[in-house]
């Protein structure tokens, strides 16, 4: 069992462009849910709108790299109308069941075979790279130290997501600190007394459904931008990891998600790597290594589950919060 | 119950009088009335839950809406809210017509409610409850509030009123506490200070007095008299009729949906109708004078009832002996 390697790829993961995607998503999610109370179960079609405006829009369109990023969080603002006017006036509940399946509508209308030319169905989409690397200002060579070491390309896209990511928690810091946020904050818990005071509910909801869109769509650039767009990455499971993230952190803080993602993805590949290490040295002998790699995925929803009953305000989250639950 | 529990015996404040215009019947007209409704009517599948033809409540008084479960009132005042749409019917407000307008927008024009079951916002404090209230805030624009610059100075005077306001309900103390950890007297205090953060000229009170004790009672009813006297109308739906009797200028009957009766306190009371539909026979008799915990006279209805009492009493009495 070679536990350098296995220590070197989890130390890897922590700072991967599907971590920090992650953290942006969960960014987003906690804006709708963790201070706003939308449940929102499609945050998976907000990122695939984000990765697939900013694909197509470069390899159909020719865009260059930020253009097709703007296409992205464009597509996601539009996709937050469209969700919003007719479910945000539906009790919290029913906007669960229709983003599920509106995130699985946007996910078929991406695989269908249909628009193979501009969406590549089933193969998804590769190569739009150029437009990205090219403005990269790192010169050519290999950096960094211990499980940290990439190339040019690899530090460009870890940067540039890193700057965004700290840009959407600056953001979500300032909006929640400043009297928006505590107009957000009561329509969490109850919009009918924030509306019986003058506020309109229905439009800060909509707010809030497109920043934290934004959000989304960004985590899926940023997932997306260091190798290719996938159909089979924008799944309801998704979701469900960004959640469970999110609820790692603390879905009613700023850091919690971030936090959240990353532990998320140590213990991800952690589990991936060590796992099959363990059959293959025989301390496993009940299962093969291919049932391993199933093993870590049950053991994210026991996690999940044995978050939201223990720990439901996150590892960031206020203890006090926690003896008022509803 | 002896006066000796509540602190400061009440002083009885002026009742405001020569509020209507002509012969008080149900629907008449007010000298200045600050809400005329026409026509509403409301239905829940077949059952008609408002359908009152014309009613007007007067301005810089105390009305109060009174009636047995199920008359409408809450719903009365969902409407007239913008909570609920009604079937037809308008109503205007200080002039401003408000059929078909939604519930945040009538909350501008200064109708502010409370709510039959208290809605504190439980993970926000106290204080920043009383701050949500404030009206025309520019901090609650999401890009200007991305710049505490333009919205500092408003946010201080916001938490200097919202101070006065939380020292006058004596929730000072709580101000920095979550508002799930107050009492529900206190949630109820602490709705009625939010909503006068908004600065109304009509504060509507649902059930105001529901789960509150005697000696919070006495001052949520100086609160509700002080409104008045700083200029505002009162309208609030209420079942305790000590209450409506004790600051009410003005009562408004609701029976099925229906105005059934209107007038000042003391005349709507003794009004057949609303007695038999709503008060009982026996609401001029404290139940401890009746139930002989308390010595007092008793006329002769109450006198019939207490034999009923007792009667009773040696019923549950013989019960109870074999057992021992």
């Amino acid at each position: 069992m070679d536990l350098i390697q296995i220590l070197s790829n989890t130390g890897s993961s922590l700072i991967a462009p599907a971590t920090i995607g992650y953290a942006l998503a969960a960014l987003g999610l906690a804006m709708h849910f963790g201070f706003t109370g939308l449940l929102n179960m499609g945050m998976a079609a907000f990122m695939a709108i984000g990765a697939y405006g900013y694909a197509i829009s470069i390899l159909t369109f020719g865009f260059p790299w930020w253009g097709g990023m703007l296409v992205g969080v464009g597509g996601s603002l539009i996709f937050a109308l469209i969700l919003g006017i007719p479910t945000l006036r539906l009790r919290g509940d029913y906007l669960a069941i229709v983003t599920i399946a509106a995130a699985e509508v946007v996910r078929l209308l991406f695989l269908t075979t249909t628009f193979d030319k501009y969406t590549g169905s089933a193969d998804g989409l590769s190569g739009y790279h150029a437009s990205f690397r090219a403005f990269n200002p790192i010169p050519d060579g290999t950096y960094g130290f211990g499980p940290w070491v990439y190339n040019a390309n690899g530090w460009w896209v870890r940067i540039f997501g890193i700057v965004i990511l700290a840009l959407a928690a600056l953001i979500l810091w300032a909006v929640m600190r400043s009297p928006w946020g505590r107009v957000i904050k009561g329509i969490r818990e109850d919009e009918d007394a924030v509306r019986a005071l003058g506020k309109n509910v229905f439009s800060y909801k909509l707010q809030s459904l497109m920043l934290g869109g934004v959000f989304g769509a960004m985590g899926g650039i940023i997932y997306a931008l260091p190798a290719s767009v996938n159909p089979g990455v924008y799944v309801t499971s998704l979701t469900f990891f960004v959640y469970t993230a999110l609820l790692l952190g603390g879905a009613a803080t700023i850091f919690g998600p971030i936090i959240g993602s990353v532990i998320f993805w140590g213990v991800q590949t952690l589990l991936s790597n060590l796992l099959p290490a363990m059959v293959n040295i025989g301390l496993l002998p009940f299962m093969t290594t291919t049932q391993s790699q199933t093993v870590r995925f049950i053991l994210v929803g026991v996690a999940l589950m044995l978050l939201v009953i223990y720990r439901p305000q996150g590892i960031l989250g206020n203890k006090k919060e926690l003896t008022f639950v509803k | 119950m002896s006066n000796n529990d509540t602190p400061a015996a009440p002083v009885q404040r002026a009742k405001t009088t020569g509020l209507h215009k002509g012969d008080i019947v149900p629907g008449v007209a007010k000298v200045d009335p600050i809400i005329v409704a026409d026509g509403i009517r409301r239905t829940f599948g077949g059952l008609t839950a408002v359908n009152v033809d014309h009613v007007e409540i007067p301005r810089n008084a105390i009305t109060a809406l009174i009636g047995p479960n199920g008359a409408g009132k809450t719903t009365l005042f969902n409407l007239l809210t913008g909570f609920d749409k009604p079937d037809e019917g308008k109503w205007t407000f200080n002039g401003h017509a408000l059929a078909g307008m939604g519930a945040h927008k009538v909350a501008r024009l200064g109708q502010v409610r409370t709510f039959q079951l208290t809605k504190a916002l439980g993970l926000l404090t106290v204080l920043e409850n009383m701050k949500l209230g404030a009206k025309d805030q520019i901090g609650e624009n999401i890009f200007r509030g991305m710049i505490p610059s333009l919205w500092r100075k408003q946010e201080a005077e916001i938490e200097e009123r919202a101070i006065v306001l939380l020292k006058k309900f004596k929730l000072d103390a709580k101000s920095s506490d979550f508002a799930a950890s107050l009492s529900g007297g206190q949630r109820k205090l602490l709705e009625m200070a939010r909503a006068l953060m908004s600065e109304p000229t009509l504060v509507m009170l649902d059930e105001p007095m529901a789960g509150v004790n005697p000696a919070l009672t006495q001052s949520l009813l100086d609160h509700i008299l002080d409104l008045k006297d700083e200029g505002m109308t009162v309208l609030f739906v209420e079942h305790d009729m000590h209450m409506v009797r004790h600051i009410a200028d003005w009562v408004i009957v609701m029976a099925e949906g229906q105005v059934v009766a209107e007038g000042p306190p003391e005349e709507v009371m003794k009004n057949q109708a609303v007695i038999d539909a709503y008060l009982g026979s026996h609401q001029d008799v404290d139940l401890g004078v009746v139930t002989g915990r308390i010595e007092g006279e008793l006329n002769t209805a109450a006198i019939d009832l207490a034999a009923e009492v007792e009667d009773l009493d040696s019923k549950i009495a013989k019960r109870k002996e074999p057992r021992k």
